[in-house]
């Protein structure tokens, strides 16, 4: 049994094929403006990296904030059930996630099946999300992932970003460098008021063992340590954070799969 | 008597000279990153303009955002002050006053006399703000000072759905990429602002003589949509960004 997940990400589009229970292949490509065709470039790559073409793949599920815009998919579910289903299959023990997206950013709460309980999200604001890193790193000329190791490397003290605006925290930041206070430092600072920003909404779930960060900030290490001191807990990262929600799509793709599969058998013994 | 008004604003810095509650000069530079440089070139221009040699330094009053890197407390007044000092002297019947500048955006109500009686403002988010309204004239290639007249070519209601000017941005870009025009899309952004700014009106009932200060009132297409939501016409001043700065200057002459 093939099937695949696509979650077109405001930034980033992913796709995951899943054999029967193993993942075989999967992708990453920027969003472009166009989401349908994110969507066709990142599920071409996987087919590519799996060598299979899209025949062979029996159901695909999207989620994402493109999701609709999916024309090949035969059903789209929300990224808040998709994460918390791919968090699950990473591992088992999950109940707490937090999912850092490029525009958005949830706490989800789950039970021992992967089955969302709870969830509260941030999507009105760019303070708390990751298009913020990004902001800060076009700002402070260093990568996204440089970013987060330099962050914790402070060479004097934490500079602190007083603004929750992203955009006033821009200038903020500006007048820093103007008066000379180090890069790392205001690398910390920035990834301080994130954590700061995302906490609220794992407190409102509800703060239980085991814990997990998906989505792309789940790579910047300078924000996932704030987060796990400000929780309390030790965070569990996957190998690719940034494909639990689509991983999570392929799960429920197959798991609908067996359902067709065992109707239309039961049809054909009647 | 000579007397000076500097309003540090967080993106432009305005320097007002008065003689005898008559405005003699003025001068606007960016603020930038160095506060001091700025108010310093603002201040020899005006003084320039003005034909006072830099040497006879007036007695001046500081308000903005900046105003304590460049003033003693004795010498510092707030925005809220200034902006209704600086209205009253403009318009003696003003009772109440939207002040829009870069970083911040307020709404006040005052008596004839200059009594503040309520206000409310918004500096924590970029929404309702300049700076806002900056990013989208960058994200749509047009200068920040014709954003207004070209809007007003504009007959379509397009809804520019973020709040978050981050995400208005990219909202923003994927028009772009639609080929929706851009009085359109302006039209669009002016509302989203104008929207922001009804709220904190409405939020301290502001009604009577009304007056729209800051950068943004130059905005033709944003004050056209607040007089329709207000069902009001304000009061433009010719020089809105420095109303202020003037204000300070008022309160630089009672102090000194």
């Amino acid at each position: 049994m093939i099937t695949a997940g696509i979650d077109v990400g405001s930034l980033t589009g992913k796709a995951v094929i899943l054999k029967d229970n193993e993942i075989m292949a999967w992708s990453l490509v920027p969003t472009g403006p166009d989401s349908s065709e994110t969507a066709k470039e990142a599920m071409n790559i996987a087919l590519q990296k799996a060598q299979l073409s899209i025949d062979d793949i029996e159901y695909i599920v999207s989620t994402g904030y493109g999701r609709i815009v999916v024309p090949f998919a035969q059903k789209n579910i929300t990224e808040i059930s998709c994460h918390a289903k791919g968090a699950h299959w990473f591992f088992p023990n999950v109940s707490l996630i937090l999912d850092m997206g490029g525009q958005d950013c949830k706490g989800i709460s789950c039970n021992d099946t992967g089955k969302v309980t709870n969830f509260a999200m941030n999507d009105k604001c760019a303070a708390g999300a990751g298009r913020s890193m990004e902001i800060m790193s076009e700002l402070l000329e260093t990568s996204l992932d440089e970013l987060g190791d330099n962050s914790l490397d402070i060479k004097d003290k934490l500079a602190p970003l007083s603004s929750t605006c992203v955009v006033f925290a821009r200038s903020e930041v500006l007048s820093y460098l103007h008066d000379g206070v180090h890069k790392n430092d205001i690398m910390a600072g920035a990834c301080a008021a994130l954590a700061h920003r995302v906490y609220p909404l794992l407190k409102r779930v509800g703060i239980k063992k085991e814990f997990v960060i998906s989505g792309g900030i789940a790579k910047n290490i300078g924000v996932v340590k704030r987060v796990e001191e400000k929780v309390g807990l030790k965070a569990n990262i996957c190998f690719e954070p940034q494909i639990v929600g689509a991983l999570g799509a392929s799960i429920f793709a197959k798991e609908r799969l067996a359902k067709q599969k065992k109707k239309k058998k039961r049809k054909a013994g009647d | 008597m000579v007397t000076v008004g500097i309003d540090v604003g967080s993106l432009s810095t305005k320097v007002v000279l008065l003689n005898n509650d008559k405005v003699v000069s003025y001068a606007i530079y960016p603020t930038g990153v160095n506060t001091e440089a700025a108010v310093d070139q603002a201040m020899e221009s005006a003084m320039e303009k003005a034909g006072i040699s830099s040497k006879d330094k007036p007695f001046f009053v500081a308000t903005g955002a900046g105003k304590k890197k460049i003033a003693p407390e004795k010498q510092q007044a707030t925005e809220v002050i200034c902006d209704t000092i600086g209205s009253l002297h403009i318009n003696p019947k003003v009772t109440g006053i939207i002040d829009i500048g870069g970083e911040t955006c307020r709404a006040i109500k005052c008596d004839l006399k200059g009594n503040i009686i309520d206000f409310a403002m918004n500096d924590k988010c970029a929404s309702g703000t300049g700076i806002f309204l900056d990013a989208m004239a960058k994200a749509l290639r047009v200068k920040p000072e014709e954003m207004g007249d070209i809007s007003m070519k504009s007959d379509k209601d397009i809804e520019v759905t973020s709040m978050c000017a981050v995400f208005a941005e990219s909202e923003v870009v994927s028009m772009i990429h639609r080929k929706v025009p851009k009085h359109d899309i302006l039209k669009g952004i002016h509302k989203s602002i104008a929207s922001r700014i009804y709220g904190l009106t409405n939020r301290i009932l502001l009604e009577g003589e009304i007056i729209a200060t800051g950068g943004i009132a130059n905005n033709i297409g944003v004050v056209s949509i607040l007089n329709e939501l207000m069902n009001t016409r304000l009061n433009v001043p010719k020089n809105p960004e420095i109303v202020g700065a003037i204000g300070a200057a008022i309160l630089a002459k009672e102090r000194s």
